[in-house]
């Protein structure tokens, strides 16, 4: 396959994964990995450089469209952002330290448990209790529109959200992805923010966290430009014609195909890894 | 809404986030975007092999390397020029946000936002 071929193979993959990515919601990075690796014979290091540049450029557009919409919050961000990107740098370095076949393994599971975190119903929280003292103190709470207008909430458990940040920094790092799936889940279920305000925020901070890996990926030599390129322009353009159809409103039905194939190329990754093929 | 003080309130925050991180994005893109036609057009008929890792040419790794690279008119350094601009765009994000939480006068978050650019400094220029 020459250069141009392989080029443009990479750029529909790239769009087609930012496109479902963005439709429903899972984001489309996780899975440039696997294909690159399983379909395209990509060497890992190569494939979570190229992976890591496409989460920046997709997690800073879609940014670019929530804090306008008033759904992110900018301080709970600003504080895990913290916890996130000093997880991110110790990812970076460990993808050193960790054989390739480690890495894949790793990758299986994650793939396998953010398919089944993205499945799972949104918590609808009822809350009566006194207001947290820590969260009060750091301003975290705040409010987001919804159809009933300008609803508030309260921030919990701020210490645990951050340690959950704290891991989902690590594995972005190491693996090249966004880990957005982990980032919602220390935000939803620890410190029981609304699903929309931890989506939304949580994408505020994906591309901050794979910053803080990118500068190490660069100095290593695992972004190659030309492998970049296709990825980063294909997620990038699937994401934008995603969010113009209708971001996030793919049918249940899509979801759970999407989920499905997540969990296949989970699957594939793991035995890639077990079986020493890498 | 918080009213904040220096003339920012957080709606005002927000929209130059989103313009900043806007700009970002669709600036790296044209110029990634032309060096991948560069490149496309200089090695089209190439054949590619990414099996084996094995770091890339000391040009296209240090960030005195790339920079100098944008004048030697090759694709591949037109693209990794616009992929480092598009990595420091979430960067100038965070110093940005250092601005406005220091014209808040809010020391806490001022305090969190440094060590936030400070890992992320220390990723770019830092070994």
């Amino acid at each position: 396959m020459n250069v141009l071929l392989f080029t443009l193979l990479i750029l529909i993959c790239s769009l087609a994964a930012g496109l479902l990515g963005s439709l429903t919601g899972l984001g489309g990075g996780v899975v440039i990995v696997p294909l690159l690796v399983l379909v395209f014979k990509v060497n890992i290091h190569y494939a979570a450089g190229a992976s890591l540049i496409s989460v920046i450029a997709t997690s800073s557009g879609a940014a670019a469209a929530y804090v306008k919409e008033g759904y992110s919050n900018v301080r709970i961000g600003m504080l895990l952002e913290v916890a996130t990107t000093l997880g991110a740098l110790y990812g970076a370095y460990l993808v050193a330290k960790v054989s390739p076949a480690a890495i894949a393994i790793i990758f299986g599971i994650v793939l396998i448990v953010s398919a089944y975190l993205s499945l799972r119903k949104p918590p609808n929280i009822v809350d009566t209790r006194p207001p947290d003292r820590l969260a009060a103190w750091l301003r975290l709470n705040g409010d987001y529109p919804t159809p009933d207008g300008l609803v508030a909430y309260t921030v919990r458990r701020v210490p645990l959200g951050f340690l959950i940040c704290n891991c989902a920094g690590i594995l972005s790092g190491l693996l090249g992805i966004g880990s957005g799936a982990l980032k919602v889940l220390g935000m939803d279920q620890a410190m029981e923010t609304p699903f929309k305000v931890s989506t939304a925020t949580s994408n505020f901070m994906i591309g901050v966290t794979a910053a803080a890996s990118a500068g190490i990926y660069f100095h290593r030599g695992y972004v190659d430009p030309s492998l970049a390129m296709p990825v980063m322009l294909g997620v990038l353009l699937g994401a934008f014609i995603g969010a113009r159809i209708m971001p996030g409103a793919a049918t249940h039905y899509l979801r759970i195909l999407f989920s499905a194939a997540i969990v296949v190329l989970g699957i594939e990754m793991l035995l890639k890894g077990l079986t020493g093929k890498l | 809404m918080n009213e904040l003080k220096g003339g920012w309130n957080d709606e005002r925050m927000d929209n130059t986030i989103s313009v900043l991180l806007r700009t970002g994005v669709i600036l790296s893109s044209i110029v990634v975007l032309a060096g991948g036609i560069a490149y496309l057009l200089q090695y089209a008929g190439h054949f590619p092999d990414y099996r084996v890792f094995q770091r890339e040419p000391a040009g296209l790794m240090s960030f005195r390397g790339i920079l100098a690279g944008i004048f030697s008119w090759h694709g591949r350094n037109w693209i990794q020029f616009g992929l480092v601009l598009l990595a420091l765009t979430p960067v100038a994000r965070v110093a940005f946000c250092v601005f406005v939480f220091l014209k808040e006068k809010d020391w806490t978050y001022v305090f969190l936002t440094l060590i936030v650019l400070s890992v992320l400094i220390f990723s770019f220029v830092g070994r």
